[in-house]
């Protein structure tokens, strides 16, 4: 679960750590990611695990074009422009969750009968659920790969460079839209990959991305921002703090134990365990 | 002081008192309650936003956490009252302070936070509370507090007969907010949290005690947000964690202030008369479906206002008297 939790961290990192965009429409991308894998699989029983890369290829071309059609702007913004994306991609976050209840209805739905769904499997007599241990495993492919992608190849670079000084970049004929649009994509397809893997265990319905989002936000912010390696810890961590106060504490109270560790940290270490700035 | 902006805030006063003579005309001809609940919830909406941007507008400190206190206003209130049949006269008050005196306590480690880490941080602070509360059973856990009705009166302060004495007191909340505003904006806090909002390094280095200063941003919003939660406990007389607390609270109040104009003295109120009927209005006449229509709208709109006017709209109108001077 924590695994899962940075994925959906390293998504909004990028967002973050990119050009200090808030998106607080994160967690709806994901709503809409667990509904395309829902209907791949109701309409062409496509088990989530194959459609995981056509959602996030969906998400990909989503994420890019949010950024073109609305964030694009908000940056421009030069009163108050942490504010006008925080509400803009809120306000983006609310249509999304009507659209979604007007074609999807608000029912619950789920994936039943994938091919990992409700199996376990037992590791030293300890017993783990299939889709879980599939969605670490995801998650760790994802990551090293998305790794690789910042740190070595041109685009990657681009990407930093974009961050650092978005001027300079464009006088080496770099487009910054281009390259924001990308990183957008980026971070939506991530979500999008996150998304088709929580499909298999977990409910399905228009507000399941609000109870994602500001655990991710807490995950990113834990971390560190502009740190992607810092998400993904961040999400280990949380993941390992909820399954702890779960234990201890009534479940109506697991997310508790979240933000109580997400507070602590950063009244220790106000820039996250590994911001850098 | 230089004259022009003595002149502006004089006629600020002479404005505000204008508009609030002419508001408490209108129920004499509106007598359609429910544009009368509109006219009340608007009111709110107002003296809210108008507290919310005092720490967030004014000082910088962008909260989203302060359903918080609301919350604890509305539970002081609803809790002395049917636990201990304190008056809500004395619970709005008491909620105020409570509030008062735990946002500073909040404010001592977060004031430290910049930036989104302190954003998060509110929104993580709020969000406790109201799991706490949810699961507090003395405190009615997740079904809330039903506050039983008495007589009509002044002195419980409930009235089921008629809006009017709620909206006045609604439009008195929300004058007594601007007032504190329009006060505080000329006093040395006000110039401490312009100064501490554009630059705290350099306001630090010219002798502003940056950490006070917030620290007093933030009493003062609290208080009057407790406030403004006390009324509304005793205004729908029902409340539970999700609808006194809940999330969209925090957002609720600082829309008006960022449509309007963050930091600014019109800012939140012109935002709260544009917002909350539209919101009312949305619900109720294309949300009856519960397909999810008036969500869509209500997005639509705030994501097109917000990038369309990011200084808010109140620069509309500040441009326009530029231009008719020179």
């Amino acid at each position: 679960m924590g695994l899962l939790y940075g994925l959906i961290a390293v998504g909004l990192a990028l967002i973050f750590g990119l050009m200090d965009v808030v998106n607080f429409a994160h967690g709806e991308f994901l709503m809409i990611a667990m509904y395309a894998t829902f209907f791949l699989f109701a309409f062409f029983a496509i088990d989530p695990l194959l459609s995981a890369p056509l959602v996030a290829a969906a998400l990909f071309v989503f994420g890019a074009v949010v950024y073109l059609v609305i964030v694009r702007f908000a940056v421009r913004a030069k009163a108050n422009a942490g504010m006008v994306q925080i509400f803009s991609t809120f306000g983006l976050a609310i249509v999304m969750r009507g659209l979604a209840q007007f074609f999807f209805t608000p029912d619950y739905r789920s994936v039943t009968h994938s091919w990992f769904g409700g199996k376990t499997i037992s590791v030293g007599g300890i017993f783990l659920p299939q889709p879980q241990l599939i969605g670490a495993l995801v998650a760790i492919t994802a990551f090293v790969a998305l790794y690789f992608f910042i740190n070595r190849t041109d685009f990657g670079r681009a990407l930093e460079a974009t961050r650092e000084d978005a001027g300079a970049v464009a006088l080496v004929g770099i487009d910054k839209n281009r390259v924001f649009a990308l990183g957008w994509g980026l971070g939506a397809a991530l979500v999008g990959l996150a998304g088709a893997i929580m499909a298999m265990f977990f409910y399905i319905y228009p507000d399941v991305g609000a109870s994602f989002a500001l655990i991710a936000y807490v995950t990113v912010a834990l971390g560190g921002f502009g740190s992607v390696f810092g998400a993904f810890a961040g999400g280990i961590i949380v993941g390992l703090v909820e399954a702890t106060t779960a234990l201890i504490m009534p479940p109506s109270l697991k997310s508790v134990g979240i933000y109580a560790v997400y507070l602590l940290v950063v009244f220790v270490r106000p820039r996250g365990l590994f911001g850098s700035m | 002081m230089d004259t022009a902006f003595a002149q502006r805030r004089r006629r600020d006063l002479i404005v505000a008192a204008c508009l609030a003579f002419v508001a408490a005309l209108v129920p004499l001809f509106v007598k359609d309650v429910y544009v009368q609940n509109i006219m009340v919830l608007t009111l709110m909406y107002a003296a809210l936003s108008q507290s919310w941007n005092i720490l967030s507008g004014y000082c910088g400190q962008i909260s989203l956490g302060h359903a918080l206190y609301f919350g604890l206003g509305a539970y002081t209130t609803a809790i002395l009252f049917t636990k201990f049949g304190v008056l809500p006269w004395f619970g709005m008050v008491g909620g105020g302070l409570i509030s008062a005196v735990i946002a500073m306590a909040l404010g001592y480690p977060c004031f430290r936070l910049r930036g989104h880490y302190f954003v998060i941080a509110t929104i993580v602070i709020a969000e406790i509370a109201l799991l706490l509360i949810q699961n507090w059973d003395w405190a009615g856990a997740a079904l809330g507090i039903d506050i039983p009705v008495r007589t009509d009166s002044w002195l419980t302060f409930q009235f089921t007969r008629s809006k009017l004495p709620y909206f006045y007191f609604a439009l008195a909340l929300a004058c007594i907010a601007w007032f504190v505003t329009w006060w505080l904006e000329d006093s040395k806090w006000g110039y401490w949290w312009r100064a501490v909002k554009d630059n705290p390094d350099a306001a630090e280095s010219l002798g502003v005690v940056v950490f006070n200063s917030k620290m007093g941003a933030a009493a003062v919003s609290a208080f009057l947000t407790a406030v403004g939660g006390s009324f509304y406990a005793q205004f729908v007389s029902y409340i539970d964690p999700e609808s006194v607390m809940g999330f969209q609270y925090s957002l609720l109040m600082a829309l008006p202030a960022v449509l309007g104009g963050i930091g600014t003295l019109w800012g939140p109120a012109l935002g709260a008369v544009i917002l909350i009927p539209l919101t009312e209005l949305t619900r109720s006449f294309i949300g009856g479906s519960g397909r999810g229509v008036d969500l869509i709208v209500y997005g639509t709109l705030i994501v097109l206002i917000s990038l369309a006017r990011p200084e808010g709209l109140v620069g509309l109108f500040s441009r326009r008297r530029k231009g008719a001077t020179r």
